[in-house]
Order: C-alpha cells, then structure tokens, then sequence
C-alpha cells in the first residue's frame, strides 16, 4: 500500500532537511518513491517539491559534488528553513497577542494568527488577554486588497479593470505591484504601470470586478530603495491643509484650541470685553470660514487672508 | 475570525500543523491532546489523526531508531478514540524542533499590524510595541514586509482612544465609583466639569455614549465620548442606585433641559443644502429654484445662532418671527470685530 501523501511530504522534508550536503534525485526515488516508475515518480516529486515550498520550505537545487555539474541535488538548508531564535518578555509576548487582534480582514486575521502560532512553537507563551491596553482595528473593505497584497508578498504581476475618476469606462491595467499603502484610511498599490513603462498608484477602491494574478511568482525585483509609502505620498496628495491663526475670546472656541499647535495667551485683541488668546493650528482648508463664522463675535481669523476675507465677505451679505 | 476547522484536511495543511506542533511539544511538557487541537485551531481527532502520520516518518533507512516516536497508547482508546486529556509525548524527532519561519504573508501581516499597534499608541505602551517590532523585523526579515506601509489615520487614533476610555469607564461602573469628566459641547462652545455616576458605555450608530447620572444637571444624561476631553475616576463611590445602561436601539433620548421645543423654518440655498444631511430634519421641502425650506425642531437658541453663522449668508429664517434680529445682531458684532 502507497503511504498517504502527508507522510510523503513529511519524510521527504525530514530527509532533505538532515543533509549536509544536496541529495541526488535517484536516490531520492530509490528511498521514499522505491515502487514509482520513472515518469510517474517525476510528476510526484514535482508536486511534492512544490508543495512543500508552497508551505514556505526552501528546498534548495545544487550540484551534488561541487566539482562536477553534471547532477543536480536538493536540500533543505536548516537555519533558512528555521524561524530564528526570538527572545521576548512576557510582556513583549503579550504585545504579540494584541497584534492578533488588529486586523478586521479575514485572511490576514488568519495569516497573523498562524504567525502567532509559529511564534508560539517556538516557545513563546503569547497570552492573548494579558494586556489592557486598547489596539487599532486595521480593516481592508476593497474587494481587491487580498489579491494585490498577495501579488506583493509574491512578487507576481497583475492586471485588473481600473476606473479613473472623470472616465467614462474602465481600462485594463497591467502592472507590477512594488507595495500596498493604506494612507487617510483607504488602500493603494503602487507599482510600475506596463503600459505607462512608469510607476503608479492606483486606489483600490477604483478597481473594478477582480484583481488576476498574472505569471509567476518572483517575476521581477523591486527597485532598490524603493519607499511606497513616499511614492504613495506625491500621487495621491494628502487633503490640502491651511495654517490658521486666529484670535479667540478667553473660555471659548474649544474646537480650535483642542487642535491648537500654538496657543499664546493674553494677546491684543478686537475689543476689551475680554481677554483674547492667540491660537495657531493646522486644520483641512474646507470648512475653516464655516466653523469660524459659527463662533460668532468669540473668533477672529486673522489668517489665511483669503478666507479671512470670505469670512468678511459672507458677514456683510447677512448685514447689507 | 478563525476559520472553521477544516473536515478532510489536506496533506499540506497536514504538514504545516505537524511542523508546528513537534515544536511547541519540544518547548513544553505535558502538553495534552486537547491543548494542541487548540494551539491548532482544530480537533482532538485531528490532531490523533496526525500524530498517527508523525509515527510513521523518520529519517530514510527504516531501522527502529530512524522513525519518530509517539506515545499513541496515551492519546488513544483500545477503540482508536481521542483521549482529549491524554499528554502527548513526541520522541526521536530533534531535526523538527524549530518551527518553520513565517511566511511572507504571516510576516507582513503580523508585522503590519504591529505597526498599527505603534503608531496609534503612546508613551510606554509604543516604546513597548518598537520593541518587539525591532527583534521581529530582524528575525522575520522579509521584504514584502518594507512594501508594505499603513499610516494610521486620525480616526484609527480616536478609535483607540475611544476603546481606551470606553474600558475605563466601564470598570468604574463595575467598580461602583464616580468619574470626574470635562465635556465638550461643540454645538454650543461650551466645556463644563461634571461628576457623574456611570451606568454604562453604549452605542449607537458610529459614536459611543456613557449613560450617567449627572450630579450637576441632577439626571441622566449621555454623554459622547469623543467628546469627552477629561476623565478621571474618583474614589468616591456612586450615589445613585445602580442601574444598567438606558437601551440605545429605538434611538437617542433627547437631552434636553425643559419642554420649550420650537419648530423653526429655514429657506436654504443651494450652497447651504448640505445642512440637511447633517443636522436632524424634520421635513424638507425643495423648491425648483433650487432652495429648500426645511423644518428643524430647535431646543436652544444658541446652537440655532450658531447654525445660522455657519451658514452664513446662505440661510435665512422663514418663521418664526424674533429669530432673525437676533442673528443679524450677531453677525453686526462679528463684522465689527475685523475692522
């Protein structure tokens, strides 16, 4: 009776994993595939080899004596199939544990935890509730995120259906993906565009219908000193931000003084009803003449001078 | 959000829970047979299953040393059933006491979500996190991982925040103690200090509340908790009998100090149209011309005036009388200001 498949793999990975040097394909077939014949044995050994890579075992191809190239071996190289040592406190462990808990997407909820397991076989005891400390919920609702972070991890091309805003119809997009970015709460791919022969970034939630995973994997190498996150920056700019000064009556305009990068107190102001502070911040330009306007006569824009004179602008509408 | 356990399981994903379990075995002792379905995310059955498919490998050659060795007699009835308390003891198997390393995929993940964890945190609790980021990133060195990148955004940050303080006061109210707040009313610019005895965080839609008694306003009162702005739990116990949080699902109990509502009507332009999806309605009545008049139940005066400035010039008031000199009023004094 053949053995089951799983103890296939399993003594084919102990058996290239305890060598020392790479094992020649016959002996292989003679040692774990001993009643195969020839063509069948090279279709299972295909398969198996890439399952167990498909696991992440890297099985290694080298000449079997150095001097002569003529026969190829294999091997597992221990310390590249290993998880590395990793010495963490309890409480470093129970970081780990909370980490687990951020992703709100299916698959990577479970790629994490099954990190976590790996972590946890290799002593660390991961206590899931031993921190009180809140975490972040990472969530990642396009439909083609899982595909495109995939592609990444990979390397592998991809093509999907991309509608730009201000087009009428979709177009087909073959690219290399370099990184994903969430940025402001969304998810992008970044990559070199075929086509374009440059690099893009493309919103996910722009994607139409599926993501397809084209060619192999490791199909190309990302740039050296690539940085995603910058790339991600410059094509898809952040929402425009003003710098606002503004005056404001002592007790009152909470909202900006809350956001407030600079708040100087006791400063001149508009009338002596009370004492006037000085706030400077950073805010999204939409919306500033609104929220000014609704403090009534407890806020001054002082700047930016555009919309202080809108400000103005709209105040004699209502008066006129 | 695990998956469920998996019925007829593939030989690879066989492989992977073998690579992982002789290791955690390797690490501890006694380790029962019910410990490990967990560690596994599967069954007792499954993990006999596969230790059974451990038993028979080994290093090639056969001789009785060469194979693994697992005590089935402790794991197994005479009738080949679990027994889910039996310790599991796994011998001869050294070669596979290290787990495998992480994947590409579980390296980014975990270390994508670590960085979540850092960035939306503070104090210690980041220096904490940088660290067990720090020796991850250097065991688990993949680059998928550098091309991977996520920027908190302000609202991840308020969501921690949120959950932080939503814990808090939750053990107050487990506790029985009173919690000082400082409370920001951005409809009327108003912060106030408050003590109240806390009964509970709820939800509805997007925002959290603390239902409390409020001592000042001496009653129940919600309050948002992004909102918020201070928070202290005293030693003080609570005053009021305990009671549970009021039930959220038929909606927001108003409030609101005396019965003097007032239905307002407004004529809002098109550049003021957006009002209406933000501010509660009750009918809204579009014109051709493209304005709307809308219908507003207003309990304070205040935060009307304050409507109308935002929305300045593009609102006026329809009915009733009284309301209008007092924001034209208002809008005078504003204007003189900028002279």
């Amino acid at each position: 009776m053949p053995a089951p498949k799983s103890e296939r793999l399993l003594n084919l990975l102990i058996m290239l994993l305890v060598q020392r040097r790479p094992i020649a394909k016959e002996r292989i077939r003679e040692l774990l595939y001993p009643d195969s014949r020839p063509d069948a044995f090279e279709k299972m050994f295909e398969r198996d080899k890439d399952e167990l890579r498909s696991l992440g075992v890297p099985v290694d191809v080298a000449a079997v004596d150095p001097l002569f190239d003529d026969e190829v071996g294999y091997r597992i190289p221990p310390e590249a199939f290993a998880l590395p040592d990793i010495e963490l406190t309890p409480e470093e462990a129970a970081v780990v544990g909370l980490a687990s808990r951020v992703w709100q997407h299916a698959t990577m909820a479970q790629a994490t935890s099954d990190a976590v397991r790996k972590l946890s076989a290799a002593g660390i005891d991961v206590d899931l509730d031993a921190l009180d400390i809140a975490q972040p919920l990472l969530t990642a609702e396009e439909p083609a995120f899982e595909t495109c972070w995939l592609a990444v991890c990979e390397r592998m091309a991809i093509e999907f259906d991309y509608q730009r805003p201000g087009t009428d119809a979709p177009r087909t997009r073959h690219v290399q993906p370099w990184g994903v970015v969430r940025y402001a709460g969304r998810w992008y791919v970044v990559g070199h565009d075929r086509e374009r022969d440059a690099e893009r970034v493309f919103r996910l939630s722009r994607v139409q219908g599926d993501v397809r995973l084209v060619g192999p994997p490791g199909a190309y190498e990302v740039p050296p000193d690539t940085d995603v996150r910058a790339i991600a920056r410059r094509m898809a700019p952040p929402t425009p931000t003003e710098h606002a000064v503004l005056l404001v009556r002592e007790g009152a305009g909470h909202g900006f003084r809350r956001s407030a990068a600079r708040v100087e107190v006791g400063v001149p102001g508009p009338d002596e009803v009370s004492r006037w502070d000085r706030v400077e911040l950073l805010r999204p330009a939409m919306g500033l003449a609104d929220e000014v306007l609704a403090h009534g006569s407890d806020v001054v824009l002082l700047e930016p001078e555009p919309v202080r004179r809108r400000v103005i602008e709209r105040l004699e509408q209502v008066v006129a | 959000m695990s998956r469920p356990a998996p019925v007829a399981s593939g030989a690879r994903d066989q492989v992977a829970r073998l690579l992982t379990l002789v290791p955690f075995l390797h690490h501890r002792d006694g380790v029962r047979l019910d410990d490990a379905a967990q560690l596994l995310g599967t069954s007792s059955d499954q993990v006999l299953r596969d230790l059974k498919v451990l038993f028979m490998c080994g290093l090639p050659g056969g001789l009785p040393g060469d194979l693994i060795d697992v005590d089935l007699d402790a794991i197994q009835t005479e009738q080949g059933s679990a027994i889910t308390e039996g310790v599991i003891r796994v011998e001869n198997a050294d070669y596979l006491q290290r787990p495998l390393r992480l994947s590409a995929t579980e390296a980014s993940a975990i270390i994508v979500a670590l960085r979540m964890l850092r960035d939306t945190s503070t104090g210690e609790t980041r220096a904490l996190v940088g660290r067990v980021l720090e020796k991850l990133e250097g065991a688990v060195a993949t680059t998928a991982a550098a091309h991977v990148d996520v920027t908190p955004s302000p609202r991840d940050v308020e969501q921690v925040a949120i959950a932080d303080r939503t814990r808090e006061l939750n053990d107050a109210v487990a506790a029985g103690k009173q919690v000082r707040l400082t409370y920001y009313v951005p409809s009327r610019d108003e912060e106030s200090d408050r003590v109240v005895d806390p009964r509970g965080v709820v939800s509805h839609g997007v925002f959290s509340y603390l239902d409390a008694w409020c001592h000042r306003a001496e009653g129940e009162r919600l309050f948002r908790l992004d909102r918020i702005t201070k928070l202290e739990v005293l030693d003080a116990e609570v005053a009021t009998d305990p009671q549970p949080p009021r039930d959220l699902s038929s909606g927001l109990f108003t409030d609101v100090e005396g019965p003097d509502d007032v239905v307002v009507t407004l004529r809002l332009a098109p550049e003021a149209r957006w009002a209406t999806e933000y501010y509660p309605v009750k009918d809204v009545r579009i014109d051709p011309d493209g304005t709307a008049e809308v219908d507003l139940v207003v309990v304070d005066r205040t935060w009307l005036t304050r409507l109308l400035m935002r929305l300045a010039p593009y609102a006026e008031v329809v009915r009733p009388a009284g309301i209008t000199e007092v924001f034209i009023a208002r809008a005078q004094e504003t204007l003189s200001l900028y002279d």
